[in-house]
């Protein structure tokens, strides 16, 4: 069997629904990869503190407070900071059409919104993996979906 | 491997020295640490409890680290690991390395390559290591293979593992904890046990805490130094010689071969153990 990918699954700021990131983590699970849930309202720091001790090469955050054109930009960047921007991240939830385009500028690679199948999840993990430029960090505008 | 940056205190570099063992490059140290192994069926506290032992050794200025067990699917491969749910001072302190593991196939409660990146965190500096597992089953006394202290957890109102007599149990376990103490029928639950215990020989002490309030936190830390110093026995060398004999097998470079073998019925069990130990 291969060597599983290790996938953060977050839910930053102040957020109490984790439904969405729940089914998220059981659908990657089934698919093989080994995914490490954090619990509810982190901050960016505990966020990436635990992408780094886990060794995780994906990072998955889910929100749905409207907070996120604020917490997810600010988890890219101190990935960066920290030497691991090598990390894949996508984000989930309630995102609005038209904050997409600044979120994918600040390195997320694909996001996710209510309807979203498992399928369409995993063919992004499996897509993003073999890709050397994918990382939150990387000089690449490429991201899924159009 | 090169752990030069792991040792100068990089937690990327010792979570990726750790993830190169996980994926099975073999690692073995001399450097000694207190390994303490944490046991208890689901629901017991087990996550609560290794978090607030973490913040009090971080509170004295100890480093600690932590190998939190969570099981494999057998059928994806895949895992769910939950367990920095309950830990979330984890991601708060320096002092705190916390690392989720999953068993990956294996049978028992601790994975073989656990022992292995034990050795990298003494290596790197990480002396206090708490190992929590899975939480359910026989296997979970495979703990004993890499654990110096092996603490077993209950609460109130679950029964306890020591009265249906779970065999090898008492001599395995140094310490045992009856968390939730906040909660009604703690004192029962500990009298329970210590009414069991009072059969046997072996004298074990048992503490009352609350993951919950901290309450009884620190005698636990003080009586988990005063149990380090009993030495192995022999129970504990028969598990630490069973896991290593269970890792010789999964690692055994003919052993996918024997399996095609056994599952075409070109040979018996007997002529395989033979195959495996190169006599045939």
């Amino acid at each position: 069997m291969a060597t599983p990918l290790r996938i953060v699954i977050a839910k930053p700021g102040l957020d109490g629904h984790d439904r969405g990131a729940k089914v998220v983590a059981r659908a990657l699970r089934d698919a093989g990869h080994e995914v490490i849930y954090t619990g509810l309202r982190r901050t960016p720091e505990q966020i990436v503190r635990t992408v780094i001790d886990e060794d995780a090469q994906f990072l998955g955050l889910s929100s749905l407070s409207g907070a996120h054109a604020h917490l997810f930009p600010r988890v890219c960047k101190l990935l960066q900071e920290s030497d691991v921007g090598h990390v894949i991240v996508f984000g989930g939830g309630i995102i609005p059409t038209a904050d997409r385009p600044a979120l994918f500028e600040a390195g997320i690679k694909a996001i996710f919104g209510p309807g979203t199948s498992s399928n369409q999840i995993n063919d992004f993990i499996s897509t993003a993996a073999a890709k050397d430029d994918a990382g939150c960090g990387a000089e690449s505008d490429w991201h899924w979906g159009d | 491997m090169d752990l030069d940056k792991a040792r100068e205190g990089s937690r990327l570099g010792l979570s990726q020295a750790l993830s190169l063992v996980e994926n099975g490059l073999p690692f073995s140290t001399e450097e000694e640490g207190d390994v303490i192994g944490i046991t208890g069926a689901p629901g017991v506290g087990k996550s609560c409890l290794v978090d607030q032992l973490a913040q009090a050794y971080a509170r004295n200025g100890e480093k600690v680290a932590i190998l939190a067990v969570d099981p494999s699917s057998p059928i994806s491969g895949g895992a769910l690991l939950g367990d920095r749910l309950r830990m979330e001072s984890a991601d708060l302190d320096d002092l705190i390395y916390m690392r989720s593991v999953a068993t990956r196939g294996e049978s028992g409660a601790v994975p073989s390559v656990v022992a292995d990146m034990v050795a990298v965190l003494k290596e790197c500096g990480w002396k206090r290591i708490i190992i929590e597992t899975v939480g359910s089953g026989q296997a979970e006394f495979r703990i004993a293979a890499v654990a110096d202290t092996i603490m077993l957890v209950e609460a109130p109102g679950m029964g306890d593992a020591i009265q249906s007599e779970k065999a090898g149990i008492v001599e395995l376990v140094d310490i045992i904890v009856v968390n939730k103490s906040d909660l009604k029928g703690a004192d029962e639950t500990a009298a329970n046990i210590n009414s069991a215990l009072s059969a046997g020989s072996k004298s074990i002490p048992v503490m009352q805490v609350s993951s919950h309030t901290g309450d009884g936190i620190t005698y636990l830390v003080q009586a988990i130094d005063e149990v380090a110093d009993s030495g192995i026995s022999r129970a504990q060398w028969q598990e630490r010689l069973a896991s290593q004999w269970m890792r010789k097998m999964s690692h055994h470079p003919n052993l996918d071969s024997i399996l095609d073998k056994l599952e075409s019925s070109q040979i018996s069990i007997k002529e395989a153990i033979l195959l495996m130990e190169g006599k045939e």
